[in-house]
């Protein structure tokens, strides 16, 4: 929210400081001060000048010489200005004075532009007049200026006075960011009270009286609210003999400084007094408010209704219309209807100050799809009391503007006032919440200017109704806070049973994965949850796959981010993509991240998230390189029993030969291998790309960090190497299963060291070699131990089909 | 004989002086030392020497042995020494030719700060949980004192899979489980994933990490909560660091604060890194509202405590000042190896 800090001023007219120290404070105190800005930076020297004489220039044909009268001395000005005549008074810039910015109204440099005398044309000119861009302002804010041209003074003024003062800009714009929880303050009275309080200077809010004429209002009309549970309140005054023009300058430099655009004294008071009070108002033309009667009731669905926006809005049962005798005539706290809206032929006005259903009012503006200043209020629940003071400072302006005859009395129509808020004072309480020793007269001195009463018999505290948040003993305990000042409550540490601090055991298991990963050289990566459902075809995944009962979100930013991710390999390929687009050689990623699997469609609870651990690489390396990465990382979290591979993993998205679930004990922990080319074609990868992904809530039963050392083998080992032919078609891990399940205690280890197929094998065969070792823990083996393990494997491989070679 | 032994003698010296290689001089003990050297030769010839005479021409032949193998043994080691000089000469190196590198990975800038931040919590006797990302309404607002219609429901922008369900739009619902456990007192953080329906841009984007802090025991204050993170801006950020606390609303806590720690960069003096302000916004926290405290089932009477909500992305952006959010999830590993 925006607001002139000479408004405020207005209301706490002690109030004397420097900008930023109002900032600083108010900030300090709880209104968070967004920034502020001079409206008057950069416009030195401009003084009200008088155009005394105008002539040709000689030499240009768009120029013109002025004689300028500004106060001390008639200076002579050249200007291509086109609107200027002799006795027009001007803002003018002197000799070595700068203004804002250009006459083009661009974005404003940050040291404005010095202005120098010179020549133009061959012509001596000692300054500048100034159009209302070059003052840093608009033409929204000032409607009177020229479209194009030198801004002139509307209202009696003096040559050589301050033109900035004339115009209204010795001012400073304050932007505040208020909290949803005080919407007593989305106003210039809200606000003004927070800076009373904060400075201790007395608030002095405007005193409304409202004179009136002699006829009663509830003679004229009658207001009925049928749906009191959206509307808790419907005042309602008349002003008659309504003379449209434009409001009086204060309002509008006012209103130009909150950034709303002045139009004219009606439309002004309303916004003036939504500004004041942050209470919205609406005025309707009676004459179109048919049986004078207003009705609040609840919409029919499938109605249609033009807001004064010229739109067609469609209603349901649940948006709130005003409506009159006939017809709906306003979308309730949002937006009036075409049909009742107020023109320059307006006789009779009748004013609204209502309250609403905040919620019902937000979830309407939604669902119509329109977002006003009023609703934006409205929304965050007003307080009724209000209403009714609002209506009467606007008819107090129809009155003191000369805008019309303000009927007497007032229609108010409402719900009964809920109780105010009392809560308990526990001084002690507080001290022992905050951490403080701050004394009980202090925190009714504090209470005090924030309007809390305290009644010392009860010892309870009346929260104002206008505040709203305060529900609470810890409400109260931030008042104390806030203007005792956070900054003077003392840091200390928490006493108290001490605790241990840990990361827990899946945390470990994911640190350690990062670890390795990053020793291998990949770098960690991190993609995004939910991805486009199309990434199901992109990674050939069939269309009857559970992969593609996913947690869809039902409002996302685009179908590209429409699906939790199922599977998380795209994003690791999309970012490996990016990375080989961009021409980066030798990509290793790695991205440890949840997968979510819904456990029923449509989703009715928590998915189940699987924290993945996926890796991807293009460049050196291939798919034993990433095998030889999962195995390093499950040795590292303890899974140092044999790790077995199943190239029958079935997925479509890999490689049909290179391709191999990953099993521990049984359990499929993940799998591997080369991506299918359609798939890295699909990403426009022009390279192989190895993949590994672990399942890590499969990994964490199995790991463990605890290590156990178990000597250094005294007694020596006996090596047999074996060289066998094998079919074509046995796996490796075969024969190490049989070489495993033979071996006896007495195997230690086994070390594939030659593999090879080619012309000196026999087509369908390969020539593959194994060293063994064997050792006794206690002893010294005999030729017999080893002799008799190595018949029993070379007889299980044998029973394979397998030749031994010499 | 004793003529015979040092001229035998003499000529050893001589031969091994002109030696000029190892095998030369193994040469020269052969053929003096060895089985059928000369010097082997002479004690052969013992038998004819007068037997009283023989002790002291044995001590002779040895004398003039000794001799012959220290003179020997000190050509050896001089020679050795050069042939090690000479290699040592041909095998210099440019050592600053490229080193040979492991070439690790990186980790995520996100992670590294993560981490920073875990560590400090840690020692400060916190545990670390996580929750769940995909959370139900009650967790992510109403047990947070967000009821249904609240207007902050709607300043968080949440994507939702149906009325119930949602992206969790911040960890603050974790405090909830955390409390729901039943086990006090707590000191807990809760990093993690959270989601917001903003479009991607330099500084936002729909899916961002939060570190979620909670402390509930008897006896915590606000000053605690204050103590507390002015501490962890100065591990996080430097000893020099100041800290400074504003009045600000959460509705899950009360009172409410954000913290602002002094620029890092300027010291606080101002600069275009702080914009000026010599402050930098970091996190938000404030009181455990009692609502939230009886809905969990505590007694704010007894109990007490503070939460506090840190940005992840925030804390590394400010950290090593990267200037656009999309880099962190781009994954171009020109950028990821930076950290």
């Amino acid at each position: 929210m925006n607001t002139p800090l000479s408004w405020i001023k207005a209301y706490v007219p002690e109030l004397s400081c420097e900008d930023k120290e109002y900032c600083d404070a108010m900030t300090l105190s709880g209104t968070k001060v967004e920034g502020f800005e001079r409206l008057d930076k950069n416009l030195e020297k401009i003084v009200v000048g008088h155009i005394e004489k105008i002539e040709r220039h000689p030499d240009a044909d768009k120029l013109i010489i002025c004689q300028v009268n500004v106060g001390s001395e008639t200076v002579q000005i050249v200007t291509g200005a086109q609107n200027l005549k002799e006795g027009d008074f001007v803002p003018t810039v002197l000799d070595g004075g700068r203004v804002a910015g250009g006459h083009d109204g661009g974005p404003l440099p940050e040291n404005g532009i010095k202005i120098k005398a010179g020549k133009l044309r061959g012509v001596e000119s000692a300054g500048m007049m100034c159009a209302i861009e070059e003052l840093g302002s608009t033409r929204e804010m000032y409607p009177e200026a020229p479209e194009d041209g030198v801004y002139v003074f509307q209202k009696p003024v003096t040559p050589g006075e301050d033109a900035i003062e004339a115009l209204g800009l010795h001012d400073t714009v304050v932007e505040y960011e208020v909290t949803s929880n005080r919407v007593d303050c989305y106003s210039i009275l809200g606000i003004a009270r927070e800076a009373a309080a904060t400075f201790r200077k007395p608030f002095v809010p405007p005193v409304v009286e409202v004179k009136g004429n002699d006829e009663d209002v509830n003679q004229l009309i009658s207001v009925e609210i049928k749906d009191s549970d959206l509307c808790t309140r419907f005042c309602a005054r008349v002003c008659k003999n309504i003379k449209i023009a434009p409001s009086p300058e204060w309002m509008q430099r006012r209103l130009a400084a909150c950034g709303i655009r002045p139009i004219n004294n009606l439309v002004d008071i309303t916004n003036y007094v939504m500004m004041e009070y942050g209470q919205p108002m609406h005025a309707y033309d009676l004459n179109n408010v048919a049986g004078n009667k207003i009705i609040v009731r609840r919409a029919k669905n499938g109605d249609v209704f033009q807001t004064l926006d010229g739109q067609v809005r469609k209603l349901d049962s649940e948006m709130l219309m005003i409506c009159d005798a006939e017809k709906e005539i306003g979308l309730a706290g949002i937006m009036g209807g075409e049909n009742s809206k107020i023109t320059d032929e307006v006789q009779t006005v009748l004013f609204e100050a209502a309250t609403f259903n905040g919620a019902n009012i937000r979830k309407s503006s939604k669902r119509v799809g329109l977002r006003t200043d009023a609703s934006g209020i409205f929304e965050k629940g007003l307080d009724p009391r209000n209403a009714e003071a609002a209506i009467n400072r606007a008819c107090q302006l129809i009155e003191e503007l000369g805008c019309g005859e303000v009927v007497g009395g007032i229609v108010d129509v409402k719900e009964p006032f809920a109780a105010l808020k009392q809560i308990r004072f526990e001084p002690e309480r507080i001290n022992k919440f905050l951490g403080t020793e701050i004394s009980t007269e202090e925190m009714l001195e504090i209470f005090g200017r924030l309007e809390l009463a305290y009644d010392e018999t009860t010892n309870m505290i009346t929260a104002p109704s206008f505040r709203q948040d305060i529900e609470c003993f810890a409400d109260i305990a931030e008042e104390v806070a806030r203007f005792y000042g956070y900054d003077k409550i003392p840091t200390t540490l928490p006493t108290g049973e001490a605790t241990t601090g840990k990361l827990p055991f899946k945390l470990r298991v994911e640190e350690k994965a990062r670890d390795i990963a990053e020793y291998c050289g990949f770098s960690q990566g991190m993609c995004y949850s939910f991805e486009s459902p199309k990434v199901f075809d992109k990674l050939l995944i069939p269309s009857d796959s559970p992969l593609r009962q996913t947690v869809t979100i039902a409002n996302p930013l685009g179908e590209d981010f429409s699906i939790m991710r199922t599977i998380s390999l795209n994003g690791i390929l999309t970012s490996l993509a990016s990375n080989y687009n961009r021409r980066n050689k030798n990509v290793r990623l790695y991205e440890l991240g949840n997968i979510y699997i819904p456990k029923s469609i449509p989703v009715t609870d928590y998915p189940d998230e699987r924290m993945q651990f996926t890796l991807g690489m293009y460049g050196e390396g291939d798919f034993f390189t990433m095998k030889g990465v999962v195995e390093e990382f499950l040795e590292s979290v303890g899974m140092t029993k044999k790790i077995t591979y199943d190239p029958n993993a079935g997925k479509t998205f890999l490689h049909p030969g290179r391709q191999a679930l990953i099993l521990y004990k049984e359990t499929v922990i993940g799998y591997l291998g080369e991506v299918h080319p359609e798939v890295t074609d699909n990403y426009d990868i022009d390279t192989k790309v190895y993949v590994a992904v672990l399942d890590m809530p499969e990994i964490l039963p199995y790991a463990s960090f605890d290590r156990k050392y178990e000597g250094i083998a005294k007694y020596p080992a006996v090596s047999r190497d074996i060289s066998m032919v094998v079919p074509k078609n046995i796996l490796v891990g075969d024969l190490e299963k049989v070489i495993e399940q033979r071996g006896g205690k007495i195997l230690e280890e086994y070390q594939l060291f030659d593999i090879y197929e080619g012309s000196q094998i026999k087509f369908g065969f390969k020539s593959v070699a194994y060293s063994i070792t064997f050792r006794a823990k206690d002893r010294t083996l005999e030729e017999s131990d080893v002799s008799g393990a190595m018949k029993k494997i070379l007889n299980g491989l044998e029973g394979l089909g397998i030749e031994l070679r010499a | 004989m004793k003529e015979r032994l040092e001229q035998i003698k003499a000529e050893a010296i001589r031969q091994i002086n002109e030696s000029e290689a190892l095998d030369k001089l193994n040469d020269v003990r052969v053929s003096f030392l060895g089985k059928k050297g000369e010097l082997t030769a002479v004690l052969k010839g013992m038998k004819d020497v007068a037997p009283e005479d023989r002790p002291k021409v044995g001590q002779l032949v040895n004398e003039a042995r000794a001799e012959i193998e220290r003179v020997l043994d000190e050509a050896k080691s001089n020679m050795e020494k050069k042939l090690r000089e000479a290699r040592m000469k041909a095998e210099v190196i440019d050592v600053t030719l490229p080193a040979q590198k492991n070439r690790v990975g990186h980790r995520h800038p996100n992670t590294i700060a993560l981490e920073e931040v875990e560590r400090i919590f840690i020692g400060m006797g916190y545990e670390v949980v996580e929750g769940p990302e995909v959370e139900k309404d009650y967790y992510n607002f109403e047990a947070l004192n967000i009821p249904a219609d609240h207007p902050a429901k709607d300043e968080q922008d949440t994507f939702y899979i149906n009325s119930d369900i949602l992206l969790r739009t911040q960890t603050s619902g974790v405090q909830v489980h955390e409390m729901e456990r039943g086990k006090l007192p707590i000191r807990m953080i809760a990093p993690g994933r959270v989601f917001r329906a903003d479009e991607v841009d330099a500084t936002h984007s729909p899916s961002f990490h939060q570190i979620e802090g909670l402390v509930i025991d008897k006896n915590i204050t606000f000053a605690d909560l204050k103590g507390t993170l002015a501490e962890f801006a100065k591990e996080l950020f430097g000893e020099e660091t100041k800290v400074k606390f504003r009045p600000h609303h959460f509705p899950f806590t009360e009172p409410s604060a954000e913290m602002d720690v002094s620029c890092f960069k300027c010291g606080g003096s101002g600069c275009r890194f702080c914009k000026g302000e010599g402050w930098i916004e970091i996190l938000g926290c404030g009181m455990v509202h009692p609502k939230v405290l009886k809905m969990c089932n505590i007694d704010p009477e007894e109990y007490t405590g503070f939460a506090f909500g840190v940005g992840l992305e925030r804390i590394a952006l400010l950290k090593y000042e990267i200037d656009d959010m999309r880099l962190l999830y781009e994954n171009d590993i020109r950028f990821l190896k930076q950290f």
